[in-house]
């Protein structure tokens, strides 16, 4: 009783997750991630650096994407400045830097498209605020709109549903086509064009790494279980994120996935082609981008015949496969059409055990106490399952199908209101750990609750750059790095298997 | 010659005021939105995109979410407009509808309510420096507008009545193009003057979230993207010549 009561005192203490800063002007305005240089740029069809009438450019583009995007232009013209989006952002919340409120992100766009494109601000400018595309107006908005994960947690609070991802994706993007990208996203997106994977993992490293895994497998279960890649003919492609292959706690994700395809007894394949879920394209809002790396995964279905595509654990990667991959590359008439196209693994794996097909020994996660970090492109821009919600309630039952101790974290910061991890959207790289630091600051806090609270000791996530950004955060809130786990390692570690010959693995010493 | 100038004005105001909106909607409808984008979960069903769109407009739901102060003050304003507006019918309706009759005792604590609303909206601009640090010289003119339409309105009721008939034959005048003198009270002209300034500005300005609400991809798609190809005419010139 005393340890309980203690526990909520030393809760009580701790700060509110969402507690609203000060406002610090400016105090962000340095953080800025590398620029591309023109061999990064050219591939993906941008100029090399600024162009010399890059202002007109700018403007020209976004008269182009004010006619493509009904997003850009309603956006852009119903924001009445109610502020009900101020105290939403994780990077303001982290920061106090007001252009990190989603209301002055967007602005940062607003202004200069008032300034263009609307009567008041041809006019008026100073009146609604509209300013022309200077210099200054231009750094701000490389600094700001990469101080955006596009979460989508604004977008939930706000009346009329502006989403500033629409914003930051837009701002990107003219960067992009005056000469002023991100080296990070665009140096992955060459990559994905060129090798398959946002790693650069050629073939056959690859196969090497899962000749190991099969080994690996076998040595600690004594299961055959396989890690095929390039097979012709097997019923389902699996398309992870490349970290999946190569960094924990992805891999103990990849091998759940494996054991989970063994229990169901179907035949499944990496491709070469499309080792890639992730879709960096999205990040810089470039639709042209983002269909090529998607028709990677259509060629690859399509040469390798299968009749299922699934995904890994993957957040963006699952907005633009659930959302996206039907638009870009479908129709998707030659896979099997009684299952959803594409898949997600949760889902396949939720079905299972659902249909009673998998057994688990939960003990076997005993030595974790577990809870669970719903990542923003799957809370707020895709769903699992038949119903709305799904993408909350599969992860939450598998988890709790797999582990005896399993605690939420507080209410307003999880499903919907999730508050990102700190380093989607393009952020995930090293020059920008000061904000990705300070943007991981809500979900740190809201984790300290219930580990004050319940003694929670790991975290599950189902997204690359969640466990990659939280691996390098966690340390710097005084938890252990390796708190952060793949859901399908929960799976990976309590699934009980069954031998080739249908025995289960259990029965091996007394054979 | 006050009558004709409050005539014309009427004239161009309404004019810009349709045709403004029209334009807008024609162009929010015409642009396509080429992703499937709903904030999710959201509905799966045209049928239950037409309800959150309708929770969204009369129950201001998303704003509630947000922040209880803003969603009070502006669900306060805005329902406290549509009474004050509906009991405006009486001034351009002979004879006056039933309905309206019936509401008639209701405008009155409608008007206080918006000024109520609209003021509560206004000092949070002020005190709280998020809102303060986003408001342009236009918000705060916008709020000065709507209260000036509110009190002006009040006052003829209160402090300086007017000739309330002679104003409903100008209006009902106005609408056969039988024009009638309007009355020449200062209070009056100031209400009408400020009535005419927002209808023309409405189409230009933020007053567009309005309609906006109803094109917001984010509110009003269906959550089916994997049942349904959703594709754009800019975006299916791109697939020619594909695998």
């Amino acid at each position: 009783m005393d340890r309980v009561k203690e526990a909520q005192e030393i809760e009580d203490d701790l700060p509110d997750p969402l507690e609203i800063p000060d406002l610090v002007p400016g105090c962000m305005a340095a953080s800025k991630p590398y620029g591309a240089a023109p061999e990064f740029q050219k591939p993906l069809g941008f100029p090399g650096g600024l162009v010399e009438n890059w202002q007109e450019k700018a403007i020209e583009k976004m008269a182009e994407l004010r006619g493509k995007y009904r997003s850009f232009r309603v956006f852009l013209d119903s924001c009445v400045k109610c502020g009900a989006c101020t105290d939403k952002c994780h990077y303001f919340l982290g920061t106090g830097d007001p252009k990190n409120m989603p209301v002055a992100r967007q602005d940062l766009l607003r202004q200069v498209y008032r300034r263009h494109f609307t009567l008041a601000g041809k006019y008026l400018p100073w009146l609604v605020g509209a300013r022309d595309l200077t210099e200054e107006v231009l750094d701000d908005w490389y600094s700001y709109f990469h101080q955006c994960s596009q979460c989508r947690r604004c977008s939930v609070f706000c009346p009329y549903g502006i989403d500033t991802a629409e914003i930051s994706m837009a701002g990107r993007e003219i960067m992009d086509s005056i000469g002023k990208g991100q080296k990070y996203s665009n140096e992955i997106i060459g990559k994905v064009l060129t090798i398959g994977n946002n790693l650069g993992l050629p073939k056959k490293a690859l196969k090497a790494t899962l000749e190991d895994l099969e080994e690996e497998v076998l040595e600690e279960t004594g299961v055959p279980v396989r890690f095929p890649l390039d097979e012709k003919g097997a019923e389902i492609l699996l398309v992870a994120p490349s970290a999946d292959y190569f960094a924990e706690p992805h891999i103990a994700g990849l091998i759940g996935y494996a054991k989970v395809f063994h229990q169901a007894g179907v035949t499944w394949t990496i491709s070469s082609h499309a080792t890639e879920a992730a879709n960096f394209g999205m990040f810089i809002g470039s639709y042209e981008n983002m269909r090529e790396i998607s028709l990677r995964v259509r060629h690859a279905a399509l040469d390798l015949g299968v009749k299922r595509i699934v995904f890994g654990e993957c957040g963006h990667a699952w907005r633009a496969a659930y959302s996206f991959l039907n638009t870009l590359a479908g129709p998707f008439d030659f896979l099997d059409q009684r299952y959803p196209i594409p898949q997600h693994i949760c889902e396949f794996t939720y079905d299972l055990i659902a249909a009673g097909k998998l057994t688990f020994d939960k003990s076997k996660n005993d030595h974790i106490r577990l809870t669970f970090h719903d990542s923003c492109n799957i809370a707020r821009g895709s769903r699992l399952g038949n119903k709305p919600g799904g993408q909350f309630d599969i992860p939450r039952a598998i988890l709790r199908a797999t582990c005896n101790h399993f605690h939420d974290m507080p209410a307003d910061t999880i499903k919907e209101s999730t508050v990102c991890c700190g380093g989607g959207g393009g952020l995930l790289t090293d020059e920008l750990i000061e904000i990705r630091e300070k943007g991981a600051q809500p979900r740190m806090r809201a984790l300290q609750h219930v580990a004050a609270e319940h003694g929670v000791t790991h975290m599950a996530a189902m997204c690359a750059i969640c466990k990659a950004q939280f691996s390098k955060v966690l340390p710097m809130y005084g938890f252990d790095r390796e708190a952060i786990v793949s859901v399908h390692q929960m799976v990976s570690n309590a699934i009980v298997l069954e031998r080739t010959d249908g025995g289960a693995v259990g029965e091996r010493d007394e054979e | 010659m006050l009558t004709a100038v409050y005539a014309s004005t009427f004239y161009l105001a309404a004019a810009v005021l349709a045709g403004g909106l029209a334009f807008r909607t024609w162009e929010y409808a015409t642009t396509p939105a080429p992703l499937k984008i709903p904030t999710t979960p959201a509905p799966t069903t045209r049928t239950g995109v037409a309800f959150r769109l309708s929770r969204e407009v009369v129950l201001f739901e998303s704003l509630f979410k947000a922040n209880k102060w803003i969603w009070l003050f502006g669900w306060i304003f805005h329902a406290a407009l549509l009474v004050v507006l509906m009991r405006h019918l009486r001034y351009f309706t002979q004879p006056v509808w039933d309905w309206v009759t019936l509401i008639q005792p209701f405008g009155v604590y409608a008007g206080f309510a918006m000024v109520a609303g609209l003021a509560g909206l206004w000092a949070r601009r002020i005190l709280v420096p998020r809102i303060r640090y986003i408001s342009a010289p236009s918000d705060h003119l916008m709020l000065a507008l709507l209260i000036g339409i509110a009190v002006s309105g009040l006052m003829m009721k209160y402090v300086a009545p007017t000739d309330i008939v002679a104003v409903k034959s100008f209006f009902l005048g106005l609408m056969v193009f039988h024009w009638q003198p309007l009355p020449a009270d200062p209070v009056l002209l100031v209400h009408l003057g400020l009535v005419a300034a927002l209808m023309i500005v409405f189409p230009f300005s933020k007053l567009l979230h309005a309609p906006g609400l109803f094109f917001s991809p984010t509110r009003n798609q269906v959550d089916n993207p994997r049942e349904r190809r959703h594709l754009a005419n800019w975006a299916r010139a791109l697939e020619a010549g594909r695998q």
